[in-house]
């Protein structure tokens, strides 16, 4: 037990210091050794992302920080993931998201920003890129059977393409079936009302907790 | 007489300006540009440059690059609506411009964002042609209440209707660059007569890291045929879509410049090119983009002292604030930004009125910095000699009650050498409370209210709105787009 402790605050120390290649080294090991995948997740994994989130709260993590730390996280779930699908445990994903950023626009770093944190949070995310069309955002998501659809806008001028694609979605009949997320950088929350968007997230860490929400609030009717 | 020095502030040194160019082509040679437009990669092809069409690559030599600089003219004359009045965009000429491209109003009555209608651009267009200390005009603000598709074009045609100033402006989709031509082309009178005396100003943004998108390179090429100036606005983000250090961003501010230079000048050799941007010192904690900070004005600064050295025209987003409202934040802000654009000599400085992030422009702002304007070209003026010698014969049988204000020489010389306070308070606290304890913003929303119910649009003649409206409409139409709101 001692020993399963060590491994635990390793996977977590790596997920801290943002070391994607030291997350995958551990996870590959977990799984030679069989050990017990959910337990590696929610006891090696989750807390170092936990403790993330509290030197972020305290100001001592920024951006660079909680961005690395998040593709760590993402890196291990990278090689648990499958395993854990094939093993037939109920994984750990809290939802399908369709993420990309909107027509006209090719910046992607807020974009990115989101995916990694809402992947770091076990998300299962598609990324779209940026550039992308309205009625890809929705063919995405209905071949991909996802429960959200994140828009990302970085200029003012594409940000109007957000309402557009939530207008697609109304034409297709198909806008109860999803929830609409935005945020970039014009994006507020008067926006988001006004376009009829579920949820507006001013940055990636309360993009992760509107998306948890929104996905909890579709899994319960 | 000694002539008055005109004060000027560099950042650096020549060595690391040689230093950052040469990393910069070395940038472009080796890892080169993602140029999503196909005309602009033929044009690459065309002059013998290596083009990966899969990933659409383009690497330029140094000798591309030199040759497309030697080719770009070192000033550019504009002309305001009239074509009488002359705005030299060159040597260390400053005019200032509100920045563009806003899509919310901060209301004058409730002090909150909202977004932006046709009466509001007419507004601060209005405004903008009032203020002494604003050279140009531009089209700093999207109105909400017609179709996204025409928006770009909408307030072109706005700002060509209510102001005489020379513009700044851009396309949002390809389409645009034809009816707003149109439009300047109508003002003028013909395409030539548009080339001999440009009225209009393009923006073109590529994406960081090194990436031209199929719209703004485009843009590039268009303005370049129509010899319409081109105004390269590379806009890194330090730390998130570019180095983080203040020198790595300014190797790839230049780099990003220079292959839209090059665009422009294979599009047509001695195309008007400014070398512009609206880089910013990306926030850590917020994920932000301050055009405020300290770091975002050096950065600023240090581009436009390289463009100057590559005899470019020159550019920035300076004299702005991120504040929300009208604070000592949105003051100090906009006062450095604008004072230290003057200083580094900048061409055309593009922020005034502007809060949020380059999201939101506000009345009362805009007239709050035609004020710091006003001081900031006073500034440039320097200290002149005005008489020899300069003072001794003013103290000829000074008396212990000699006294300076009924002399000659003082009412000869105090308007010339002093600027009267406009907005800015300079009343004795009495005088100030029995004036009703207004800050500059209430005072400023006063002045707007009473310049736009007292000064008269400054329209064209009516057959010149009339032609910018048929475009306007066959815009519109041709985009599926059911009426135009009606002008107030």
């Amino acid at each position: 037990m001692e020993d399963m402790n060590a491994c635990y605050a390793r996977m977590a120390e790596a997920v801290v210091a943002g070391d994607a290649e030291a997350a995958a080294v551990l996870a590959r090991q977990a799984l030679d050794e069989r050990l017990d995948l959910p337990a590696v997740i929610e006891q090696g994994y989750i807390p170092g992302l936990r403790r993330v989130g509290d030197l972020w709260e305290d100001g001592e993590y920024f951006l660079p920080e909680l961005i690395s730390s998040a593709a760590a996280m993402k890196a291990a779930l990278a090689v648990l993931g499958p395993a854990l699908e094939a093993s037939g445990a109920a994984g750990l994903s809290r939802g399908r998201i369709v993420i990309g950023t909107i027509e006209g626009d090719i910046h992607d770093i807020g974009k990115n920003l989101v995916a990694s944190m809402l992947s770091a949070n076990g998300f299962n995310v598609v990324d779209l890129g940026s550039d992308v069309k309205a009625d890809r955002f929705i063919d995405a998501a209905v071949e991909t059977r996802a429960d959200l659809i994140c828009l990302s806008a970085l200029l003012t001028t594409t940000m109007l393409g957000q309402r557009r694609v939530i207008e697609r979605l109304r034409e297709r009949g198909l806008r109860e079936r999803f929830k609409v997320l935005v945020g970039g950088a014009p994006v507020s929350r008067a926006w988001a009302a006004e376009i009829g968007a579920d949820g507006y997230g001013e940055n990636a860490l309360a993009a992760v907790t509107q998306a948890a929400a929104l996905a909890a609030a579709k899994v319960t009717p | 007489m000694i002539p008055a020095l005109r004060p000027k502030v560099e950042l650096l040194s020549r060595d690391y300006v040689e230093k950052v160019i040469g990393e910069a082509l070395d940038l472009l040679e080796q890892e080169g540009v993602f140029v999503e437009n196909a005309e602009a990669r033929l044009l690459f092809r065309e002059a013998g440059m290596p083009v990966d069409e899969a990933t659409q690559r383009v690497r330029l030599t140094s000798h591309l690059v030199e040759d497309a600089l030697a080719s770009t003219p070192p000033s550019i004359l504009m002309y305001d609506r009239a074509g009488s009045r002359e705005f030299t965009v060159g040597g260390d000429e400053v005019h200032f411009d509100p920045g563009s491209g806003a899509i919310r109003m901060l209301d004058s009555v409730t002090q909150k964002e909202r977004k932006a209608a046709t009466i509001d651009v007419v507004r601060l267009t209005r405004l903008t042609d009032a203020c002494e200390h604003i050279h140009f005009q531009s089209t700093a603000l999207i109105s909400a209440d017609v179709p996204e598709i025409v928006a770009d074009s909408y307030r072109l045609y706005l700002g060509l209707l209510y102001s005489t100033k020379p513009m700044v402006t851009g396309t949002f989709r390809i389409a645009g660059f034809k009816p707003m031509l149109e439009m300047l082309a109508a003002v003028r009178g013909g395409s030539e007569a548009l080339r001999r005396r440009p009225l209009a100003i393009f923006d073109a943004c590529p994406s960081p890291p090194l990436k031209w998108s199929n719209l703004t390179a485009q843009s590039l090429i268009d303005s370049a045929r129509a010899s319409v100036p081109s105004e390269l606005i590379s806009m890194s983000l330090t730390g998130a879509t570019a180095p983080v250090t203040l020198g790595g961003a300014l190797v790839q501010h230049t780099a990003e410049n220079l292959s839209g230079l090059v665009i422009c000048q294979l599009a047509r050799k001695g195309a008007p090119v400014i070398f512009g941007g609206s880089p910013a010192s990306f926030d850590m904690r917020k994920g932000t983009t301050p055009m405020g900070a300290m770091e975002t004005m050096m950065i600023d600064m240090a581009y436009a002292q390289i463009g100057k050295h590559l005899k470019l025209p020159t550019h920035a987003y300076m004299g702005l604030s991120d504040a929300k409202i009208q604070d000592a934040q949105s003051g100090f802000e906009t006062g450095l930004g604008a004072v230290l654009a003057a200083l580094a000599g900048i061409n055309v400085v593009s922020g005034v009125g502007m809060l949020d992030f380059e999201s939101t422009q506000s009345l009362e702002k805009l007239l709050i910095d035609n004020d710091i304007c006003g001081m900031a070209y006073r500034l440039l003026d320097g200290v002149a000699q005005r008489d020899e010698p300069l003072a001794a014969h003013l103290f000829d049988g000074i008396r212990p009650d000699t006294q300076f204000l009924t002399m000659p020489h003082t009412r000869k010389w105090y308007r010339i050498e002093h600027r009267m306070a406009n907005l800015t308070d300079r009343d004795t606290y009495d005088a100030w409370e029995g004036a009703g304890r207004k800050s500059i913003g209430d005072r400023a929303a006063e002045q707007a209210r009473a310049l736009l119910s007292a000064v008269p649009p400054n329209l064209p003649d009516p057959a010149l709105q009339k032609e910018l409206r048929s475009i306007m409409e066959a815009d519109a139409r041709s985009n599926g787009a059911a009426g135009l709101p009606d002008l107030p």
